[in-house]
């Protein structure tokens, strides 16, 4: 541990962890340490083996400076023991995007959904002229065109292993794709009886071969399917009106939220209601939950290995397991009602914390990957960023002038992507908060939007019908 | 038509004749050929009649036919592909055009600008002085006439001190003094008992509005701290208007719709 003590000013502090335990006990830190050894610090004290990024926050704040300047512009008092909260952030750093790198046509009709599979090799696409398309990323290209739907294709979602593509439509069926073929696989599968708004797949740490999902519709029931039996397993109803979302917890919960205003916990072997969250006082729009990036990519992460079937389940309950910690599950909820809750499930049926700040509604909610932040796209042409453990209110971006549609984070939880009205996309950096990057381009609405899990690629579809893929 | 029950005595007496069910079903089936030919042969208003008769069943039967027809060959109807996609967070709520957002821009910055406000009741029946006020007779011999009562529920506020009896012209009963009124949110729909802070103004005239009255289609303060509201800048909105939508007198309550 190499540091110039010949300074002489020192300063009390008190290295904790974002849950609040402490770090060792309190010790003098010279006045002209900067994060840089601050991290070395830390690294020390916790073992690692390789020196991993550390973030540090005093009262909130960022500390960007050495320690005696920070001390000097707040004048803190050097008597008092100073606590440094630490924070550990992602190994690796992804480089914001930065140039359109392709503007891919093909689809007939505004793309209504886009999404990349978990380790971000494909990349499918569903639309208003009843076709799902899956694009080539290497040239950029379109691959296949599968078609099977009767109408809008609203929703798709890949399974956590990237074997399956499911996609819903706006006449209720669900069709199952072979992404290597792009071919349906059996006959579409019905049995909602209006518009399907979500799919949720079960997570791969819970059941090895993805076999089981969930999907959410107007009619106002969810309903399990098994994607080898190609039947419906169980039926969740219970809400009254619309089901707008719907998730698989990390725990073997499902959660609905509905237009009926509440939010419904199943578990999911019988189809039994376990609970029912109430509090909004208008539709409720989106869910989103803390572990819900780590569901997604399951076995993946951004090193792009590849894992045999028996490891993955493995390798994706290690992965949970670390961005979940100790802590239990949290979920927030968008509303009309220009407010969101946060909430934590398994412990109680009160929400944790009220985020209002919205003047008009929520349309999308999104946990980071790590957790640590929420970040909350509304009509009112704003981005909100909230903290994700405390639910405290951090900050505002504005520079939208219509109302955003959607936000995606990047895989470190540095970057924030938002697509909106007004044809553009904009990338917000988490740790200036300000905008990095803007990306204009799309000549009408953008709908969807997706950052690949292994952070090479953005893409963007919308009003306009084409697809938009864009590069560092 | 046998008047008395004597053919239904026989019956139980003697039971039927052994060829009784035979000649009845025979002559069943040949009434279907005696309607036809009936119907065929007759002339004038009766034919006519017949003839409604007949149709009125034909289609009838036809419409059951073809009820029972759909029910066997379960067809999902085929729903046409619109134009115009948009996602599913999209689909419930209507979206107005972007001309239309530029015209109504327009439109109200044309209404600040008159000074008319949109108000949930904008025509109200306008109250006479003589229904408003009931004439109070004062003095040894009651022969004076200048003090009123007000007979429509009012608002005073809470640092409120009558004047002294002798020289009060208006009477307000404490019987019709309100605090707090039920305040409707017209977007969410839900209802809230808040507090009045004032009256802003009531459509009847500037005396009533001075004096406090509430009547139909009245514009009051409500003290909506409840509700949590924020403005764009951080603050928060503690006090907002709301129109009186039913008659207090009556009712013994004040019902509001919020202004938003």
């Amino acid at each position: 541990m190499s540091m110039d003590t010949d300074e002489g000013k020192t300063v009390m502090c008190l290295l904790t962890d974002p849950e609040g335990t402490h770090l060792g006990s309190a010790m003098y830190i010279p006045q002209n340490a900067g994060p840089l050894q601050l991290t070395q610090l830390v690294n020390r004290f916790l073992d690692n083996e390789e020196m991993l990024p550390y973030s540090f926050y005093v009262s909130d704040e960022e500390l960007l400076v050495p320690v005696g300047t920070y001390l000097e512009k707040n004048k803190v008092s050097v008597e008092k023991v100073l606590t440094i909260v630490y924070q550990q952030q992602a190994v690796f750093r992804i480089r914001p995007v930065n140039r359109c790198s392709q503007t891919i046509a093909g689809h007939a009709e505004a793309v209504l959904c886009v999404s990349f599979s978990p380790d971000g090799k494909q990349l499918a696409s569903g639309s208003g002229d009843t076709t799902v398309r899956l694009w080539d990323l290497y040239t950029e290209t379109p691959l296949f065109t599968c078609k099977g739907h009767k109408n809008w294709v609203l929703t798709v979602a890949w399974s956590p292993d990237g074997k399956h593509l499911v996609s819903g439509s706006k006449s209720g069926e669900i069709c199952c794709w072979n992404p290597k073929k792009g071919e349906l696989e059996g006959s579409p599968l019905t049995g909602h009886k209006k518009w399907i708004t979500g799919i949720s797949w079960e997570p791969v740490h819970l059941s090895s071969p993805c076999r089981r999902f969930v999907t959410s519709s107007k009619d106002g029931d969810a309903r399990i399917w098994d994607i080898t039996l190609k039947k419906s397993i169980i039926c969740l109803s219970g809400h009254t009106l619309a089901v707008t979302c719907v998730k698989w917890g990390g725990d073997g919960i499902i959660y609905t939220g509905s237009q009926d205003c509440t939010i419904k916990m199943w578990e999911t072997t019988q189809g039994k209601l376990i609970r029912e969250l109430k509090g909004h006082g208008h539709w409720i729009n989106s869910l989103a939950l803390s572990t819900e990036y780590v569901l997604r990519t399951g076995a993946f992460d951004h090193t792009g290995r590849q894992y045999p079937p028996n490891e993955e389940k493995q390798k994706a309950l290690e992965r949970y397991n670390q961005i979940k910690g100790d802590s239990p599950e949290r979920l927030v909820s968008g509303s009309d009602d220009f407010t969101m809750f946060l909430w934590e499930p398994s412990v109680s049926k009160q929400p944790k914390k009220r985020l209002t700040g919205h003047q008009q509604l929520v349309n999308h909610v999104y946990f980071s990957p790590d957790g640590k932040w929420i970040a909350s796209a509304s009509f009112d042409k704003s981005v909100r960023l909230w903290n994700g453990v405390t639910g405290q209110f951090v900050t505002t971006f504005r520079g939208h002038v219509g109302p955003v549609y959607q936000v995606s984070w990047s895989a470190d939880s540095r970057l924030l992507l938002s697509g909106s009205k007004d044809s553009t996309l904009k990338i917000w950096e988490i740790r200036t908060k300000k905008l990095k990057q803007d990306l204009p381009g799309h000549a009408d609405e953008v709908f969807a939007v997706d950052w690949s899990p292994d952070g090479e690629k953005v893409v963007s579809g919308g009003k306009d019908r084409v697809l938009k893929l864009w590069k560092g | 038509m046998p008047q008395g029950d004597y053919i239904d005595l026989h019956r139980k007496r003697n039971g039927y004749r052994l060829d009784h069910f035979e000649r009845k079903r025979k002559k069943e089936a040949r009434e279907v050929h005696k309607h036809s030919t009936m119907a065929q042969k007759s002339l004038g208003i009766k034919g006519k009649m017949i003839a409604k008769k007949n149709y009125a069943e034909k289609a009838l039967m036809k419409k059951t036919l073809k009820m029972h027809e759909e029910s066997s060959s379960r067809r999902k109807a085929d729903e046409n592909v619109q134009e115009g996609a948009v996602p599913a967070y999209l689909l419930d709520r209507e979206d107005t055009t972007r001309a239309k957002v530029l015209s109504n821009t327009i439109k109200q910055k044309r209404k600040e600008k008159a000074g008319k406000w949109e108000v949930p009741l904008p025509k109200v029946r306008p109250v006479a002085e003589d229904e408003m006020f009931r004439v109070i007779r004062s003095g040894k011999r009651k022969t004076k006439q200048w003090k009123r009562m007000v007979t429509k529920a009012t608002f005073v506020g809470p640092a409120f001190t009558r004047k002294p009896p002798k020289y009060e012209r208006f009477i307000r009963p404490s019987g019709l003094r309100f605090t707090k009124a039920h305040v409707t949110h017209p977007e969410l729909k839900c209802t809230f008992c808040l507090e009045i802070i004032g009256i802003k103004k009531n459509p009847n005239g500037p005396m009533y509005t001075s004096l406090g009255v509430m009547t139909r289609g009245t514009i009051i303060e409500v003290n909506v701290s409840e509700l949590g509201l924020v403005t764009p800048a951080g603050k928060v909105v503690w006090g907002k208007y709301a129109q009186v939508t039913n008659n207090p007198e009556n009712d013994g309550c004040i019902n509001a719709v919020l202004l938003v």
